[in-house]
């Protein structure tokens, strides 16, 4: 029954209709690419970076929404970020950059113990062959700082200079009107304790006002960091599952380590006969899974479809090669961008309240 | 499939930031906020029940003023009333002890009057007795100065007597 939020939600019905019209686009771009495939291929091999590629936008939209190994700023100008992995032999770190030699083409890099190409994003070891070597590839960690993680740490450096700024104000000014920064940031505050944490969780609610404060401007700041089109914004960081799939781990662990008796009560000892009890188990257990499941995929769906769309109307241009595309395209992102900020909002509010809301049932007392 | 499948980099460095980001604004964030927007809730509500309670404090005191006035008023008019009663009564005393007073007097008076008046006639009557026995003695002295006249007194008296 927890599923259904993921259906309800209008931005996924949004994101399916784009994902079918992109579909249609890229079977169609893909079909005159098998075309003309065979000059193509040669243009390619005898000068990939100044020949007009053949566009595609899926292959495009894709790699901006993803994490990358490198920030890319503008032309030929990257942000080279470390690679730190972490190899049955010992510890590698480097620069991204290596993998660039000074014409901009991609080339192995031998470090310490392994020679490494970067493969779509991916590290993999290249055997003495010249070849990856899939079994070692497999037993390396890469735990590089990536785009999405110096994007995330640029907007943990935000929220901590926010409010610990307000926070010094609040000191500063203790029994008296809000002034400045401090006023945009109290209503917000007093918003998640009155109306996210009160209503949801009870009276036990101001244990967890630190979290849901926390997690509630940690998605919204990177949701709007994530409109931002040019450097420290544009990283894909809540649209990213391993971002979701953290905090709904982390939501999972709080709302069962603070589960009281009745909770757990009513998973393995529903009011049901004893020889429906297994099949009820099957059911609760897969209950206390699946909200927070449904909380990791709204958030990621939700994010990365906006991502999705706003690229799809930019690559119209590309894909018509027409300047005439331009205002059409700059209008419709206008839009998304405008529901955007709202939906960076919305998701950051749907998130911290179902998240109270799972608590608020976990410590719940009964008076039966 | 890459989109869905999570990383594991991303994964770990999320947990440490998410963390690290909960640890230190729990600290010096959301500790000295919540503490300081619920003192000021606080002072508001304190102060905004002193407020309450002077406006009461208040009240009472102009009713209990009122109390006072009200009360110094009904004072002052029953010391004019007894006042006004007090003077009522000795006007009417007086007048009594004057009614009285002049009734006596004038009950003396009279009495004397008619002593006085008993003492006047009483001489009066003295007076009229004296007065006609000298007009008696006057008049009998002239009639008896002639012999003439006597004789025909003495004959009329005697020829009375023979008749009886």
């Amino acid at each position: 029954m927890y599923l259904s939020y993921i259906l309800n939600s209008k931005k996924i019905a949004l994101g399916a209709i784009f994902a079918l019209f992109f579909a249609f686009v890229t079977s169609e771009v893909s079909a005159q690419d098998s075309a003309n495939a065979v000059p193509e291929m040669v243009v390619k091999e005898v000068n990939p970076e100044h020949a007009e590629e053949k566009f595609d936008p899926a292959v495009t939209i894709l790699e901006h929404i993803g994490d990358a190994h490198s920030w890319h700023l503008w032309g030929h100008t990257s942000l080279h970020l470390p690679v730190i992995l972490y190899t049955p032999a010992g510890i590698e770190i480097f620069c991204s950059g290596e993998f660039l030699n000074e014409h901009h083409e991609s080339r192995d890099y031998t470090g310490k113990y392994h020679t490494y190409r970067n493969v779509a994003e991916h590290i993999k070891i290249v055997g003495t062959d010249g070849n990856i070597d899939e079994a070692a590839s497999a037993q390396i960690i890469d735990l590089s700082i990536t785009k999405n993680v110096a994007a995330m740490l640029i907007s943990v450096a935000v929220i901590l200079l926010i409010f610990i700024s307000v926070a010094g104000t609040y000191k500063k000014r203790a029994n008296k009107a809000p002034k400045g920064l401090q006023s945009w940031v109290e209503p917000i505050v007093i918003f998640v304790r009155d109306d996210i944490a009160k209503p949801n969780i009870g009276y036990k609610y101001e244990r967890f006002m630190p979290y849901l404060l926390t997690v509630f401007f940690f998605i919204w700041v990177n949701n709007l960091m994530g409109l931002i089109p040019i450097f420290p914004g544009s990283a894909n960081v809540t649209g990213n599952i391993a971002v979701t799939f953290v905090l709904s781990v982390i939501v999972l662990i709080i709302v069962n380590i603070n589960g009281n008796k009745y909770y757990w009560g009513h998973i393995f000892k529903p009011d049901v006969p004893w020889w429906l009890l297994p099949i009820m188990w099957v059911v609760e257990i897969t209950s206390v899974l699946s909200k927070p499941f449904a909380l990791m995929i709204r958030l990621f769906a939700n994010i990365t479809a906006g991502h999705i769309i706003v690229l799809s109307l930019i690559s119209l241009i590309f894909i018509f090669k027409t300047l005439a595309m331009a205002p059409v395209s700059i209008a419709f992102v206008l839009f998304m961008d405008i529901l955007e900020l709202l939906v960076g909002f919305l998701q950051a509010f749907i998130f911290t309240m179902l998240t109270a809301l799972f608590i608020g049932t976990a410590i719940e007392e009964h008076h039966h | 499939m890459e989109l869905v499948s999570p990383s594991i980099g991303l994964v770990f460095w999320t947990l440490v930031t998410f963390l690290f980001l909960l640890l230190l604004l729990r600290k010096f964030a959301w500790k000295p906020i919540l503490g300081a927007i619920h003192d000021r809730e606080r002072s508001i509500e304190t102060a905004l029940a002193s407020a309450e309670h002077a406006k009461d404090e208040m009240q009472r005191l102009t009713n209990e003023n009122e109390q006072l006035l009200k009360e110094a008023r009904a004072e002052r008019d029953k010391i004019l009333k007894e006042a006004k009663e007090l003077k009522d009564q000795i006007v009417n005393d007086a007048k009594k002890q004057a009614q009285t007073e002049g009734a006596k007097l004038i009950e003396t008076a009279r009495h004397e009057i008619e002593t006085q008046k008993a003492a006047a006639l009483d001489e009066v009557k003295n007076q009229v007795a004296t007065l006609s026995l000298e007009i008696a003695e006057k008049i009998l002295r002239k009639q008896f100065e002639d012999k003439d006249k006597q004789q025909a007194l003495v004959g009329d008296l005697l020829k009375e007597v023979k008749l009886n």
